[in-house]
């Protein structure tokens, strides 16, 4: 039952990183409600919702469109790139030839790691004129949509791809001992199997589009109002954090605050969905 | 404090590199200091987000040659700026613009230049825009270019994200306030406006005279209107003939002596034209 000396310093260490990391966490909720405290004190929480407009300065804090913003931003991205990730996975898995897959997985690596700001330039000099010819000014929730399918699709399609993977080899032999085609094996064994892998790679896909910042701002135009049609600009709270913190003071500053509270909300709702629908086996 | 945790000045590129700086509070270099004594004189600069940036840059050339003088910048708006060196909690308050008249206990020194100019894209027809078209256009009650004499397109306003000093001096010159304002695009830098003009042939935006002039001059696809028929250049500006402009002041309660001169003089020196410059500032003397 005696651990060794270097077994013990493990995992002590272990547990003071995990110690750490929890604590990282819990700290930067508490100081989010610190920092938004100043402004629910002064105008409550009602005024988030109900205000007339996003002013401010003029003490008229209403966040309502940036939450349309980045949920309808979100929405869009999320259903665009599922699909896509899934069917590439599926490739990747039965129909690629191995040399190819391999590229392929590479590639789908290279897409995760493009830093968003490169996105965003993309976004904004070539995407967002594009949309312009169809309707001006071409920044819009159109635009955030695309690139945000594009930044998720990889990190939607690695954790079906490992998802997939998990599929026990005995099932496939089953299906292959039953004369099941291919397509047969994927709807019936392969999907139903790998369903709350896949489930959690949406997810993970979510809230990496919700908390999606710098790309996001520079093509969705980040004029304040909820949208009436996808060629709208739209604002997310994410941008509205980053465009004005820069000069915001007192109850503005605060306000700003809340739009990170209302996002770590949400990132924590869809950790404990993910968690509900993964059965606690997020990465199994 | 006031100040926030990502400092991004809006027409500061070299504050980005400082991106990790938690507080604007500059870093000391110690060493021997100018004169034979060795005590640390520490000199607090408060007041405008708008002069902070470049006060800061400033203040780090200031310490480098004079070793021995800590310099502490904050920002937190020109009220506070006069507050804090009415009262004494700070040697130099900051103002983006000049001193009023019940401020006459104060004593104000001009250190640089701010005009902005609207620019459109390079490939419009239009060469010029009256104040009161200007007006019309930002309000939505003008949406199409040929009304003001373009080609018949939708015209997008592009205006600047709130709390911005260049969407501050904007409303004022123009009389307008943010709400009336009907905008397409919200941008933050100028930088930022910069691109979405160049990048959409039918918009409209504001940025200052010195990122429009560097960029139309590097070939960027924009194009400087003149305002009331002075056109937008940082001579122009600097000679005063350019109405969209106002003077950032630093202010002193009484008149400023020892290493508070010093730092002031400094400010307004040609030394540090390259830093106001880089702040998309023009200095007061040529």
């Amino acid at each position: 039952m005696s651990l060794s000396l270097r077994d013990r310093i493990l995992v002590w260490s272990l547990r003071g990183a995990a110690l750490v990391a929890g604590a990282i966490v819990a700290l930067i909720v508490v100081f989010l409600f610190i920092g938004s405290f100043p402004v629910m004190r002064d105008a409550g929480l009602g005024s988030f919702f109900l205000d007339e407009a996003w002013r401010p300065t003029e003490q008229l804090y209403n966040l309502t469109p940036m939450l349309w913003g980045s949920i309808l931003v979100t929405i869009g991205a999320v259903s665009l790139a599922t699909p896509l990730a899934v069917l590439s996975a599926l490739f990747c898995h039965f129909y690629a030839p191995a040399a190819l897959a391999r590229i392929y997985r590479r590639l789908i690596e290279l897409l995760a790691g493009i830093p968003s700001v490169v996105y965003g330039l993309w976004g904004l000099m070539v995407l967002a004129p594009m949309i312009g010819l169809i309707s001006a000014p071409g920044t819009s929730l159109l635009a955030g949509i695309l690139i945000l399918s594009i930044m998720i699709l990889p990190t939607i399609a690695m954790l079906a791809d490992a998802a997939i993977s998990n599929v026990p080899r005995s099932f496939m032999y089953g299906c292959a001992a039953l004369g099941f085609s291919r397509w047969t094996t994927i709807r019936r064994i392969v999907l139903p199997t790998a369903r709350s892998g896949l489930l959690t790679g949406v997810i993970m896909g979510t809230g990496r589009a919700i908390g999606e910042t710098m790309a996001v701002l520079m093509v969705c135009g980040n004029a304040v109002r909820t949208p009436g049609s996808i060629f709208d600009s739209v604002r997310t709270l994410t941008a509205n954090i980053a465009l004005e913190m820069a000069y915001a003071t007192d109850n503005h500053r605060a306000s700003l605050f809340v739009s990170g509270l209302i996002l770590t909300a949400i990132i924590f709702g869809l950790v404990m969905l993910a968690e509900v629908l993964s059965r606690g086996r997020i990465y199994g | 404090m006031d100040n926030p945790f990502i400092y991004t000045s809006s027409e500061g590129c070299y504050m980005r590199k400082a991106l990790g700086l938690v507080s604007l509070v500059v870093a000391v270099s110690v060493g021997g200091c100018k004169g034979s004594e060795s005590e640390q004189k520490k000199v607090v600069i408060t007041g405008s987000s708008t002069v902070a940036p470049v006060m800061l840059e400033i203040a780090k050339r200031f310490e480098s040659k004079n070793p021995g003088v800590r310099i502490d910048v904050q920002t937190g708006g020109s009220s506070r700026g006069i507050a804090d060196a009415r009262e004494g909690r700070a040697d130099i308050g900051m103002i983006s613009r000049s001193l009023k008249s019940t401020e006459s206990d104060l004593k104000g020194f001009a250190v640089a230049y701010d005009g902005i100019c609207i620019i459109v894209h390079k490939s419009n027809p239009i060469k010029t825009l009256t104040d009161e078209q200007i007006v019309k256009i930002y309000k939505g009650e003008v949406s199409n270019w040929s009304e003001v004499g373009g080609s018949d397109a939708k015209i997008t306003v592009v205006n600047k994200a709130e709390g911005r000093s260049t969407l501050e001096l904007f409303l004022k010159h123009f009389g307008l306030k943010n709400k009336d304002i009907k905008a397409d695009v919200v941008i933050g830098d100028n930088e930022q406006g910069v691109k979405t003009v160049a990048g959409n042939p039918n918009s409209v935006g504001y940025v200052s005279v010195g990122t429009a002039e560097y960029d139309a001059s590097q070939g960027v696809a924009i194009k400087p209107l003149p305002s009331r028929g002075v056109e937008a250049s940082t001579k122009a500006v600097l000679d005063g003939r350019f109405p969209l402009r106002r003077t950032l002041h630093v202010v002193t309660k009484g008149a400023p002596q020892g290493v508070v001169k010093d730092i002031i003089d400094f400010a307004q020196s040609a030394e540090v034209h390259d830093l106001i410059q880089g702040q998309y500032f023009v200095p007061i003397t040529p």
